[in-house]
């Protein structure tokens, strides 16, 4: 690609993040406006905020990615990314602004009266947070890679947290607003101008179709250089033309023909692909421990994995904490359900788009799929169709609405983070501690990816999604619509749910059961661990009766009476 | 509702909504502001009423969503129906789902109120 637009245009959001929050920086004032924009944020603007903070690089660049490769299965993801905040609005959005907390850890507070289920709450928030925010660095170090040849691998995520943390630090979440709701918009026209022009030039192709059909295919004779080292696992035979190591033996620009099964080709290795040749299906290779291929596991229990998927998205987004803070700027609970509605709508349109770069990828760059790079799918789109000076602009515009995308997220991530940091962990209160408590929150997942690297982005955030659908959401389903909850109950749910999936996730990412069914449990742990989290957070209340804690009637009909009767109601 | 003064000393089990009004500062408002036991019932019954209101739409929402990877995982050769109601299908039903909860759940409150202001 082309840098001679792309820099220009990242430099340009950059430059256009800070302006925006500077703005807000100027009315941002109280400790109130710092982190809740002193609740008088409007429907409208609120909605296109949480929708900008909400699509990440994860739905910018992982979804178009997952589909090049896996086909339209992965399209569950950015459904359950959307209907998680259908569920959020049926059971959680009016009660938790009712709740009139600040954060999570308030809302265990002000629901339970216990300092040890906010403690616990608060190293939940910690956690998710960082496990969310690492792929968010990666994604845009992997962004600048892409336009910038020659640039060292983390260099975009050290922009990105420079950034973020200056603007969260100086504004808090009033600036944070304006920054968000400017930055869904941005990121709309980016992927909705260049996904244009890109069927506009699929149509002048003979708007070929067979994008849809299972597997892949290359259009045209292909060369695919393979810069890791990966197991390519064939379904019938394939001929190809090889130029390096293919299962140890070294070939020079002869043509092979490869029997079904599984080869290992070296990195370096150049593959030349003739016309109409499936593409195959590629696993990481043993050397590459890192990154588990959930390929794998998906092709052992599909469907198991895919409910497993649907669950985690439903059930997580309401635990994510960047999007629960959201939540307490809107003025009222009635204007806070609005805003739900919206926000459905707003990330709903854009969902639309990942498809169709992830549908003309298989099309047009079918072989990013054994590269081990599809997640930079969506940015080398408009150059491979378009071309030229056309294609260019609009990959500039893509990669600055990319960069929106990590800064967008980043900033609300550590915002919730640093909100936990100040209030439970850093001495006292105030905004000096909350900008020391800014620092921390993003230099820990900075310092993450710079030492681990190389989790696919779409994987990681399903795995945030995991931990905080097996914790968050038994807490928040169960604290707002059952009065029997008990302190002892809640910590003990939040421990073994999103402990349990957090090990698992664990467990997966070290790579430790391998194969097998054993695998597949572990790789997708919502489906079990969501319900042992109810479970146990049930059967610990019901056995801890005499823990209830004494105010519940008072606090539950502050969360569910309409403000208009709430006057007395605050003792 | 009795009529005759003479009966409301039989009246035992409801709130003594005539007694109260006499003196002109009664409303079901003033039990949930001081959180008698009659003030708890009344929320109860928002909360239940919520709940069944959210309830319902999530069971819209599980019925939809539910058997869908069933039907792809069956019928794999029905790709282009999965790229057509994955990409783009199902975003209009979450939206209109939603509308119809908040419909729901504002009229609940609105109900409400006009039961606990008594108007």
């Amino acid at each position: 690609m082309n840098s001679s637009y792309a820099v220009p245009a990242v430099a340009l959001v950059v430059l256009a993040t800070v302006l925006v929050g500077a703005f807000g920086l100027r009315i941002s004032r109280t400790t109130s406006d710092f982190y809740v924009a002193s609740r008088t944020v409007g429907p409208r603007l609120n909605a296109a905020a949480i929708s900008g903070e909400y699509l990440s690089a994860a739905s910018f660049l992982g979804i178009a990615g997952l589909v090049l490769v896996q086909g339209p299965d992965m399209l569950w993801y950015p459904v359950g990314y959307t209907a998680g905040y259908l569920v959020l609005l049926l059971f959680v959005a009016a009660p938790l602004r009712r709740s009139g907390a600040y954060t999570l850890p308030d809302f265990a507070e002000a629901r339970l009266a216990s300092q040890t289920v906010r403690r616990l709450a608060g190293a939940f928030v910690v956690g998710v947070g960082w496990l969310y925010l690492l792929p968010q660095l990666q994604g845009a170090g992997l962004t600048l890679t892409a336009v910038l040849t020659g640039v060292p691998d983390w260099l975009g995520g050290v922009i990105v947290a420079v950034v973020v943390t200056v603007i969260v630090a100086a504004g808090g979440m009033r600036s944070i607003t304006f920054v968000q709701a400017f930055q869904y918009w941005l990121k709309l026209t980016a992927l909705l101008v260049p996904a244009l022009f890109l069927v506009l030039a699929w149509q002048r192709d003979g708007a070929p179709s067979h994008a849809f059909d299972e597997p892949a295919a290359f259009r045209e004779q292909r060369v695919v250089r393979v810069e890791d080292g990966l197991d390519l696992r064939l379904e019938k035979p394939l001929t190809v033309t090889v130029d390096g190591t293919v299962d140890g033996r070294a070939h020079h620009g002869t043509e092979l023909r490869l029997p079904a099964g599984t080869h290992h080709i070296d990195g370096g290795t150049r593959l030349t692909f003739a016309e109409g040749a499936e593409v195959p299906a590629a696993g990481r290779g043993a050397d590459d421990a890192l990154s588990p291929s959930r390929a794998e596991s998906r092709e052992e229990r599909p469907l198991y994995a895919t409910y497993g998927l649907i669950l985690a998205t439903f059930f997580g987004t309401m635990g994510l904490p960047h999007v629960v803070v959201r939540f307490y700027t809107s003025p009222h609970g009635v204007a806070a359900r609005r805003t739900t509605v919206a926000v459905l709508g707003l990330i709903g349109a854009f969902y639309l788009l990942p498809p169709v770069y992830g549908a003309l990828g298989r099309l047009y760059a079918p072989e990013l799929t054994l590269t081990g790079n599809a997640d930079a799918a969506v940015l080398l789109l408009p150059d491979r169709m378009i071309g030229g000076a056309g294609g260019d602009l609009l990959g500039a515009l893509v990669a600055g609405g990319a960069f929106a995308a990590f800064l967008s997220t980043a900033s609300g991530l550590t915002m919730a983070v640093a909100g936990v940091l100040t209030q439970d962990v850093l001495p006292s209160r105030g905004v000096r501690h909350f900008r020391l408590g800014t620092v921390l929150a993003m230099a820990v997942p900075l310092a993450a990816s710079l030492l681990v690297g190389g989790l696919p982005v779409a994987d990681a955030v399903g795995l945030a999604f995991a931990v905080s659908a097996s914790s968050f959401c038994p807490l928040l389903v169960l604290g707002i619509w059952w009065r029997r909850l008990t302190p002892p109950g809640a910590a003990a749910g939040m421990l073994v749910g999103g402990g349990s999936a957090f090990l698992a996730v664990a467990a997966t990412m070290t790579g430790y059961p391998g194969e097998g069914p054993w695998h597949a449990l572990l790789a997708w742990p919502a489906l079990w661990s969501v319900p042992l989290g109810f479970l146990t957070m049930v059967l610990v209340s019901l056995a801890t009766p005499g823990r209830v804690p004494p105010g519940t009637a008072g606090v539950l009909a502050r969360f569910h009476l309409p403000e208009e009767l709430r006057t007395e109601v605050s003792a | 509702m009795p009529q005759d003064p003479t009966e409301r000393r039989v009246v035992v089990t409801g709130p003594p909504r005539r007694a109260r009004r006499a003196f002109g500062y009664y409303r079901p408002r003033t039990e949930i502001d001081e959180q008698t036991t009659l003030g708890h019932t009344y929320v109860r019954s928002l909360m239940r009423i919520q709940l069944r209101a959210g309830l319902t739409v999530f069971a819209v929402l599980a019925l939809l969503i539910g058997p869908l990877p069933l039907v792809f995982a069956v019928a794999p050769d029905a790709r282009r129906l999965e790229w057509a109601v994955l990409g783009f299908g199902l975003y209009p039903p979450l939206v209109l789902l939603a509308r119809w909860y908040v419909r729901r759940a504002e009229r609940n409150e609105r109900d409400f109120v006009r039961l606990v202001e008594d108007r």
